[in-house]
């Protein structure tokens, strides 16, 4: 196992299963949220809410999760500075979307954009739950089926109700993820070796699917809450 | 059918005097070519034009003149080869161009492969990951029999097709990362699916990244620039292959 942290190949396996990850990721923060569009009452959502914060496999997870984002930010970029340097006189010239995608040339700008947006996204909820007296958002509690919770709805509601401006910048978070998705899906698993011939369509179908739905999903709902269906 | 004329051609070509010196771009203008004349055959008539002036040709590699040796390089209007897909540079024709275009003609731009003279790079980077492992070790005996070893069609298929690597360096050129993994992947597939070349995989795939990330070449990231532009279509399923022998030979260390 001598080098392999250090081998461009060992950097890449290391950065793929951290992407791979987030993506899991990704599915069941996506599927929580879309609870806040199921129910206006909110009931729905915070006993989800409630359900997370008390779980002790969460608690384990939550510190591994940020790990993995480290892992995949300090890899990305410690890929990105060697390849900008594997090439110290640039090309006068150079026509490269007939070769490749878009996305693929820019995912670590894409990442770049994800990340400031997670610094915004994590201020106002994770930040405003963990230290509510730090914040400037009151996190009331509310009992649903006799017991007394954290109301996370109303936080979330209300952020989206009053902020057309936050309700954009979560839409365009979801469509940069959507985008870092589109290329990054499918080349984690070209990645860890797993791709030939016919898996490569598979794939890159797969991750065309997924990515919108990720996209989408998460642009539903701030839209839901913008476009008033959630009540004032 | 005869072969139309293009009257007048602008070319804007890096000339760079040796590997110290620090290279620029001139520009020269080019009278009746004939849309039946290769690149290389332009660039011949331009040199000759320059040798009558008096002024000094312009360098460029080449060797075979019909795209098997990989000397040929060029990176043509901001593509590896050219404009065209699947060839190399001696195969690329002048009817691809219009009359009074502007071509801009620079060398192979990688750290791995410097300019030596004009538009003519050092490509022996690539000789030194083959040397590192781009072999099967032959110790003794003699010639074996065509038969004696049998090998399953589709996999004879898949070595030929990444054994059609000229090692012309398009993949690394044309890399936004200059990345050299599909030249090495087709070395490390054409071998690692025969069961010649089978003995050594795990050897050969860990000394030839080493070696290519020694080099200075980049980190793929699964662009798949290199397959348009290798002029043998060599595919990145090799990539995956490579990927997947080299994690296996780590793994067991
Ligand atoms: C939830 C957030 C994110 C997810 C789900 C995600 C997912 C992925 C996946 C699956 C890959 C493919 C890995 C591979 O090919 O080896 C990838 C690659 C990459 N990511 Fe992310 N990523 C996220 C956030 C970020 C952030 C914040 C950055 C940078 C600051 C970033 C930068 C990159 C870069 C540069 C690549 C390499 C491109 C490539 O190899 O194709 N990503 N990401
Ligand atoms: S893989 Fe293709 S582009 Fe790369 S060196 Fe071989 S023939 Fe050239
Ligand atoms: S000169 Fe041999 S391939 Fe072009």
């Amino acid at each position: 196992m001598s080098n392999f942290f250090t081998s461009s190949i060992g950097k890449k396996f290391i950065l793929s299963l951290s992407g791979l990850f987030l993506i899991a990721f990704l599915c069941v923060h996506l599927t929580m949220n879309l609870l806040l569009i199921l129910d206006n009452s909110g009931e729905l959502y915070n006993t989800g809410a409630h359900f997370m914060v008390t779980n002790p496999v969460i608690k384990i997870i939550e510190p591994v999760l940020a790990i993995g984002f480290i892992l995949h930010i300090v890899l990305a970029s410690i890929l990105t500075l060697q390849n900008r340097s594997a090439r110290p006189i640039k090309y006068a010239l150079r026509n490269q979307s007939g070769n490749c995608e878009w996305s693929s040339r820019n995912m670590y700008i894409l990442g770049a954009v994800i990340l400031i947006f997670l610094v915004i996204h994590l201020y106002n909820f994770w930040w405003n739950i963990k230290f509510p007296t730090l914040g400037n958002t009151a996190l009331n509690t509310v009992t649903v089926g006799g017991v007394e919770m954290e109301d996370t709805y109303t936080l979330v509601a209300s952020l989206f109700k009053s902020s057309v401006i936050y309700c954009v910048l979560y839409i365009l978070g979801g469509i940069f993820l959507g985008l870092h998705l589109t290329h990054g899906f499918w080349s984690a698993f070209q990645s860890i070796g797993f791709c030939n011939q016919i898996w490569r369509k598979r794939l890159e179908c797969l991750a065309k699917i997924f990515a919108f739905i990720i996209a989408i999903g998460f642009c539903i709902i701030p839209l839901y809450f913008m476009l008033g269906l959630a009540g004032k | 059918m005869a072969d139309k004329i293009l009257k007048e051609l602008t070319l804007k070509i890096w000339r760079q005097k040796d590997a110290k010196s620090k290279g620029g771009f001139e520009t020269y203008k080019i009278h009746n070519v004939s849309t039946g004349s290769s690149f290389l055959e332009m660039l011949d008539i331009l040199n000759e034009q320059l040798v009558s002036e008096n002024k000094e040709p312009v360098a460029f590699d080449h060797d075979c003149r019909e795209g098997i040796c990989g000397t040929c390089s060029l990176f043509i209007d901001g593509r590896a080869h050219g404009p065209d897909d699947d060839v190399t540079t001696c195969q690329l024709h002048m009817r691809r161009f219009e009359d009074g275009a502007t071509i801009t003609i620079e060398p192979w731009r990688c750290g791995a492969f410097p300019v030596i003279k004009d538009l003519i790079v050092d490509r022996s980077a690539y000789d030194k990951i083959l040397q590192a492992g781009g072999y099967v070790s032959v110790n003794t005996g003699g010639v074996p029999d065509g038969n004696a070893i049998p090998i399953p069609k589709h996999k004879a298929d898949e070595a030929m097709d990444a054994a059609a690597c000229i090692g012309c360096g398009a993949c690394a050129a044309t890399c936004k990362n200059s990345s050299a993994m599909l030249f090495v992947a087709a070395k490390v597939s054409q071998l690692a699916l025969l069961p010649q070349g089978k003995a050594e995989a795990a050897r050969r795939a860990k000394a030839m990244v080493a070696k290519m990330d020694e080099l200075g070449f980049g980190n793929c990231t699964n662009t798949g620039a290199c397959e348009s532009e290798c002029p043998k279509s060599v595919s990145i399923e090799h990539i995956a292959r490579l990927n997947r022998e080299f994690l296996k030979a780590k793994f067991k260390d």
